[in-house]
């Protein structure tokens, strides 16, 4: 008999007061026990409509059913048979949008926990398992894949269990793309992506760091150089800002900037080489999931008070439900309908060698209202004539999206993009040149993370087929 | 891990190193960058490409002990590793079509309008270089400019070595004297690249500036090295690490990339002394 607990079983967490000072892990996954009484809630519907809402298409029920027999390690072969990396999806993908949104049991009720079974699937893994995994036998094609990041990895990773030989080129100094970058370490522990990656290189998959593809190497070396195909997932690119007053003041960070310094660089620890601005007053500009990150990152690296700016209202906050929850109860502080019109800075005029000169003090801002719907639908934010108020502030960060690299685009010729600077693909992946494929952020600009390992799987698939005709 | 091929002091506060990485070595051009770090728990730093040697896969770079990193990086020795090191970044300084430049080189900056002279004199360019030092002891680089410029003048500003004053007073002499040049490239301090740009402009004779600011990943990530350009009286906001880092210097605001660069002046001050506590008696 199944559970018919119409809840889920909760996800133990770090309490908010505590975590809140630290970037250890908040979510601290399930028990055996408890993994096996959730996997119980699961109905094996004949359907599967669990399935149809997971972009790499794990077979959900099927791995569900393995945590029932207590048979974890089972559980994991058949999430790796079409997922490559279980430990990083279980913990960031927006399940509640996709598999858990199609499961039966959310219909009275909630559904089940489908991405802390996978999780805990994973971790259970990545602790007990010594196993290296099966070295497929090579089939002799070669392949390059620009960015190590989600798409990048997962394009690599479905390659490589078929034999390719893959090249995986990445410009920074540490594989992971924004999983290493962007994704905070309370989020999605740093040794973890290094655990997936690790994995990746036993099934044979070359990691070269510092290789600038589109200047230390260009695509059409990298086909000179013997890869017959090539995967594109070079990710996001420039962060946008608001072009309001006040931008250039110090104290003011891209999203990228801020989570940049604190993940990839180090700078949480204590004694860094690379510098933060930390504590004081800080107000992060916009409302996904980088926003949330980056809030929540301020408020651990010793901020006294965090605001979420955000100009619309909650109903539209585009971040994760489980995101916004978690940084209520860490005391962030949401000024919803509020857009910024300028940043405040500090100037002493009598003395242009005032030390505090050029810093930001405060951000003036403008109350809204929610007007008629835009094309997607969501209500438009407009102005309240005469609404202006400002908040005291020491730090900024504008987590308002990026747009796409332009480097790949400039220095391959051929190679198509639209209006936005998004990479053209077709629904292969392909793109304007032949055996040139792309997936990911680079296509799509700022998404998720399972998007774009969906976008590297489909990718994969098309260059098996390309390869294996030609 | 990157070798440190050969190590070179120029002067007491400049260093010279030969660093073998030959897929950089193989592509950079004059005014492009490379990102390093010096060990594993380092910062990422951006330092402007000095030269390359294809043959050895060397790429020169020449740097001054400012701060924690870079006084890092001066203790590694000959044979040793730098952990990571990354380019070419940023556009190469255009220079196509140029018959008659004047190259103006302050300080360090000396070792990164080199190259550009070199390059410059290597397609037939007419090249007159100035390059200016606080003092004699800061002096680096003379005979390599000798060798690369039709003409050269070397200035000091106490007047320890050659002429007397800042690098704007030659250039001023030289355009009143009715000198014309096609372009003026200067590469050094915001501010002598600031005054440079003002002298220049009565004359309007047009004025590239190579800009060298805070930086995390140097291929359009971050957005930490954004600048502030005055086009057609908007105002633009650009990446140094794509879209430059040479810049149109009638464009850009100095006053405003000199105060972002100071946005971590206390805490660099501090780790530059924890470095050189650390290195006391090594």
């Amino acid at each position: 008999m199944p559970n018919m607990n119409p809840k889920k079983n909760e996800m133990p967490t770090q309490p908010a007061a505590v975590r809140a000072h630290n970037f250890s892990e908040v979510a601290l996954g399930y028990e055996e026990s408890v993994a096996v009484d959730e996997a119980n809630r699961c109905l094996n519907c004949k359907t599967m409509p669990c399935v149809s809402g997971c972009p790499v298409n794990i077979h959900i029920p099927e791995f569900i059913a393995k945590i029932r027999e207590m048979d974890f390690e089972g559980a994991y072969k058949i999430i790796t048979q079409t997922s490559s990396l279980p430990a990083v999806c279980g913990r960031v993908c927006p399940q509640e949008t996709q598999c858990e949104s199609k499961c039966v049991r959310g219909i009275k009720g909630e559904s089940v926990g489908i991405g802390r079974l996978e999780r805990f699937v994973a971790d259970y893994h990545n602790t007990y398992s010594k196993e290296a995994p099966e070295v497929p036998v090579p089939n002799g094609h070669k392949v390059a894949v620009i960015g190590s990041g989600p798409s990048g990895l997962t394009c690599a990773g479905d390659l490589a269990k078929k034999g390719y030989k893959v090249t995986v080129f990445e410009a920074l100094h540490l594989a992971g793309g924004v999983l290493v970058y962007g994704i905070p370490e309370f989020r999605l522990p740093k040794s973890i992506v290094k655990k997936e990656v690790e994995t990746l290189k036993a099934l044979g998959v070359e990691v070269m760091t510092n290789v600038v593809i589109g200047k230390t190497l260009t695509v059409d070396e990298l086909f000179q150089m013997g890869f017959e195909a090539v995967f594109i997932g070079s990710g996001a690119g420039l962060p946008n800002f608001m072009n309001i007053p006040g931008e250039s003041l110090k104290g003011v960070y891209s999203a990228n900037e801020f989570l940049t310094r604190s993940n990839l660089m180090k700078a949480y620890k204590e004694n860094p080489d690379t510098p933060i601005m930390k504590g004081g007053k800080v107000a992060v500009v916009g409302g996904g999931n980088v926003a949330m990150d980056a809030a929540r990152t301020a408020l651990r690296l010793g901020a006294e008070k965090v605001y979420i700016v955000y100009r619309r209202s909650m109903e539209e906050l585009p971040a994760r439900k489980e995101e916004v929850e978690h940084a209520i109860e860490e005391g962030i502080e949401f000024r919803l309908l509020t857009n910024p019109i300028e940043i405040l800075g500090y100037h002493n005029d009598a003395d242009p060698r005032d030390p505090k000169n050029g810093f930001v003090t405060g951000i003036r801002c403008i109350q809204m209202q929610l007007g008629e719907p835009d094309q997607k639908g969501r209500r438009r934010p407009v102005p309240i004539e005469g609404s202006e108020f400002d908040i005291d502030l020491d730090v900024v960060i504008m987590a308002i999206g990026t747009s796409p690299n332009p480097l790949l685009k400039n220095t391959t010729e051929g190679l198509d993009v639209n209006s936005h600077g998004g990479i053209i693909v077709n629904e292969d992946g392909l793109t304007s040149r032949v055996a040139v494929y792309a997936g990911g952020d680079a296509v799509t600009g700022a998404a998720t993370v399972i998007s774009a390992m969906g976008a590297g799987k489909v990718a994969a698939k098309a260059i098996d087929e390309y390869l294996s005709n030609k | 891990m990157y070798k440190i091929i050969t190590k070179k002091s120029l002067n007491p506060t400049v260093t010279m190193m030969e660093i073998e990485a030959p897929l950089v070595a193989n592509k950079a051009k004059a005014g492009q960058f490379i990102i390093l770090r010096v060990d594993e728990e380092g910062e990422r730093i951006p330092l402007t490409i000095a030269g390359t040697d294809k043959k050895t896969g060397g790429v020169k770079i020449i740097f001054q002990i400012v701060g924690a990193t870079t006084e890092k990086l001066n203790h590694k020795k000959q044979g040793e590793f730098i952990e990571d090191f990354v380019g070419p970044l940023g556009t190469p300084t255009e220079i196509e079509g140029l018959k008659k430049v004047c190259v103006i080189g302050g300080g360090v900056g000396c070792a990164i309008a080199l190259p550009v002279a070199e390059a410059l004199h290597a397609q037939g360019t007419e090249v007159t270089s100035i390059v200016g030092f606080r003092n004699k002891d800061l002096l680096i680089l003379e005979d390599e400019f000798k060798a690369c410029s039709d003409k050269l003048v070397v200035m000091t500003d106490d007047g320890s070595y050659a002429r007397h004053g800042n690098v704007t007073v030659p250039l001023k002499e030289m355009l009143d004297a009715g000198e014309k040049f096609d372009m003026i490239i200067t590469i050094g301090p915001l501010i002598m690249m600031k005054f440079v740009t003002l002298t220049a402009k009565p004359y309007g004779v047009p004025v590239t500036v190579s800009m060298n600011p805070i930086m995390i990943d140097g291929t359009g990530m971050c957005g930490g090295c954004r600048l502030t350009l005055n086009q057609d009286g908007k105002r633009v906001t650009k990446f140094a690490c794509v879209d430059g880092p040479d810049f149109n210097g009638y464009e850009v605001d100095f006053d405003e990339a000199m105060s972002r660069g100071r946005t971590y002046f206390d805490f660099e001050r501090k780790a530059h002394e924890k470095v050189c506590n650390l290195f006391k008696g090594v």
